[in-house]
């Protein structure tokens, strides 16, 4: 396992260069110009210099291979001396800077990592919470009452889109009930008691309405990988032993039918961090998501390029994670 | 211990007199309902098993035999109540275990046990051999950890299993070492009786030799009572001590072994016989083979009269409007036929 695992990373390196390359290829055949959103009484020469400033006037490669050296070397450099108060070098080098904001992009990805991390991925573990338990007792009854309601609110939470359950909450809570605030604040500071209430507050609505849609994706698999476990020998063999049901649902049939389940909730971390773009809008929750709209719309491409080439690592990373997970969960799978 | 009965049945008779059963089945049916239409709406039912009566004597081995399909295998969960039972009465040891639910029954599990044709299917996959065979202790027992370590020891002794096994998973063993693991798994509880469904069709002839050896000396040493579920008459001549032959979900007939395999009384079963591979070749060619015609008729819809009216190579006009009666031909042997004298 352990050798598997340093061979898949090794192989990552090459996968992630060819994405980065992918990335910055179609960043830049896009039709984007940073200098758009200027006033248009700006003449037209001025905007040839501020795209020269930008570095826009070399060739395409050139620019690659430079957005490469800032990333890859002087990126973690800089994250070093950080960490550990040192000085590599004369400690002066390019980092990746925003466009729009003139401010290193990875300065701003940590600043807006938090907001992302508490509420989408909140919504991510509540999902889960809520979809294991609805997955197993759907499965267990199949074709009951409550099976079929589970299956038409999770059709639901399927199709429609959050960004429809988002306002249709900001509409009943905030607008007329007045319970919650529709508008989450980054600045609040949880320090007292009064402000941990607010903050579970500005959080329930963005939370549930991920969690919703979360749960049930989760909760069809969990339903499904059940009902294959529930059909099979070993639970007849486990009744007949005389064991308890609670034991043979719990110990045996849900234990197996988790395997594919985790992998599926470990294949969709990455969209944790990579922010729920619509929601975040939404609810003005100041997260990477955001970050990214207005990345795209100001044609930053630096932070957008940077944006999504850390997604892109996360994905190659919790696949393998998904992968060394099925290994350690199932006996019958062995890497090597 | 309990007294060994298996051996000391005399040949030629098939019940022996104080001899108490230790399994009585009465008037035993599995109906599987049948859905249809948007509403799913009950259409029918599928008889799996219609309407069985029959006992089983401490320290027997009653063999059932019959083609797929006839619920052989409905039969053995049934008898252990691992369904729902549509009709009739089961007695174990003196507990009528048809009508309990749950914990009751729950508790009488460790005298029943079951051995399953599938041994890859049966095993949970993500427990080791050790963890399979010492979960029924842990259920049923307060045995301490290094007691529950010995009895795993004992039982994969008594199977045939290097005790050093005990930490591997399933799928790492072959068929019959996975049968092995089933059978130690089933005699973890000191059971009296065993279903073994078809234990041996998944494995290969000379493992299947190996499996039965091991049944039948665990009987002998045990005392155990077994209810041998085969389509494989030869396995069922080799050992069992009453036949009952099944046809469509109802028993067509129920003899001692000799007699069975000497003069079958019920025409089906004759036809059976009659298709056993002999290994003298000469016999083989004089013998007369009955080739049954058509297919087994569906379940669902069995024939009007005897549910072997389509096929058999006898019928008579009474047979196709009035259901034969189960009777007593005496000598231990049951059949339910029109055509016996």
């Amino acid at each position: 396992m352990f050798n598997y695992t340093i061979r898949r990373l090794i192989f990552t390196i090459p996968t992630l260069l060819f994405i980065s390359f992918v990335i910055f290829f179609i960043l830049d055949t896009a039709p984007n110009d940073p200098t758009g959103n200027l006033p248009l009484t700006i003449p037209p020469e001025v905007r040839v210099k501020i795209r020269a400033s930008l570095g826009l006037d070399q060739p395409m490669f050139i620019r690659y291979l430079l957005w490469c050296q800032q990333f890859f070397i002087n990126e973690p450099l800089n994250l070093i001396e950080e960490w550990f108060n040192i000085t590599i070098g004369d400690g002066d080098r390019l980092r990746v800077q925003s466009w729009a904001t003139r401010f290193p992009v990875v300065d701003l990805v940590v600043e807006r990592m938090p907001q992302t991390l508490w509420v989408v991925g909140m919504s991510y573990v509540v999902g889960i919470i809520i979809a294991i338990p609805i997955g197993v007792i759907s499965a267990y009854n199949q074709y009951s009452w409550f099976d079929q309601i589970g299956t038409f609110v999770s059709m639901l939470g399927f199709s429609v889109p959050t960004f429809f359950t988002g306002l249709l909450m900001i509409v009943i809570f905030s607008v007329n009930l007045r319970w919650f605030p529709s508008i989450y604040d980054t600045t609040l500071k949880v320090d007292s008691w009064g402000n941990f209430v607010l903050q579970v507050k500005q959080m329930i609505m963005p939370v549930m309405v991920l969690a919703f849609f979360n749960a049930a994706q989760l909760s069809r698999f969990m339903r499904a990988s059940m009902l294959d476990n529930l059909q099979q020998d070993y639970v007849r063999t486990a009744r007949a032993k005389g064991l308890k049901e609670r034991v043979v649902i719990l110990t045996h049939v849900l234990r197996n039918s988790l395997i594919p389940v985790v992998t599926v909730i470990a294949l969709g971390v990455p969209q944790v961090f990579g922010g729920a773009i619509i929601t975040e809008q939404i609810f003005k929750v100041n997260g990477l998501g955001q970050l990214l709209i207005i990345g795209i719309q100001g044609a930053d491409i630096p932070l957008v390029q940077t944006l999504t080439f850390i997604f892109a690592v996360l994905i190659v990373l919790f696949n393998l994670i998904a992968d060394i997970l099925y290994g350690l969960l199932d006996p019958r799978i062995r890497y090597d | 211990m309990l007294p060994v009965g298996g051996t000391q049945i005399p040949e030629g008779r098939g019940i022996l007199d104080d001899n108490a059963p230790l399994v009585k089945v009465e008037n035993l049916k599995m109906y599987f309902p049948i859905y249809r239409g948007i509403l799913s709406r009950r259409v029918g039912e599928v008889k799996a098993v219609d309407g069985l009566s029959f006992d089983i004597m401490e320290g027997e081995t009653l063999g059932l035999v019959g083609e797929s399909g006839c619920g052989k295998s409905t039969v053995g969960r049934a008898l252990l109540h691992l369904y729902d039972l549509t009709n009739g009465a089961i007695e174990v040891n003196g507990h009528d275990i048809s009508t309990l639910e749950g914990e009751e029954l729950r508790e009488l599990r460790p005298e029943m046990q079951m051995i399953f044709q599938d041994t890859q299917a049966s095993l949970n996959p993500r427990m080791t051999v050790g963890s399979i065979i010492a979960e029924p202790l842990d259920e049923h027992t307060k045995l301490s950890k290094t007691d529950k370590r010995a009895k795993v020891g004992e039982l994969m002794d008594a199977v045939g299993l290097a005790r050093h096994f005990a930490d591997r998973y399933p799928h790492e063993f072959s068929g019959g070492q996975r049968q092995r693991i089933g059978i130690a798994r089933a005699l973890a509880l000191n059971p009296k009786f065993i279903v073994c469904d078809e234990p041996i069709a998944a494995l290969d002839v000379s493992i299947q030799a190996q499996v039965v050896n091991l049944l039948e000396d665990l009987q002998e040493q045990l005392g155990l009572t077994y209810l041998f579920i085969s389509h494989d008459l030869s396995m069922i001549r080799h050992l069992a001590t009453r036949v009952a032959v099944m046809y469509l979900g109802k028993i067509v007939e129920l003899s001692p072994r000799d007699a069975l395999y000497e003069a079958p009384l019920h025409p089906y079963t004759e036809a059976l016989l009659s298709a056993v591979p002999r290994p003298d070749t000469a016999q083989a060619a004089t013998r007369n083979r009955i080739i049954l015609k058509g297919d087994v008729p569906s379940p669902s819809n069995p024939p009007k009269g005897c549910n072997f009216c389509t096929r058999c190579p006898k019928v008579q006009d009474i047979c196709r409007s009035l259901e034969p009666v189960w009777r007593d031909f005496g000598d231990g042997r049951f059949a339910a036929c029109h055509l016996i004298d």
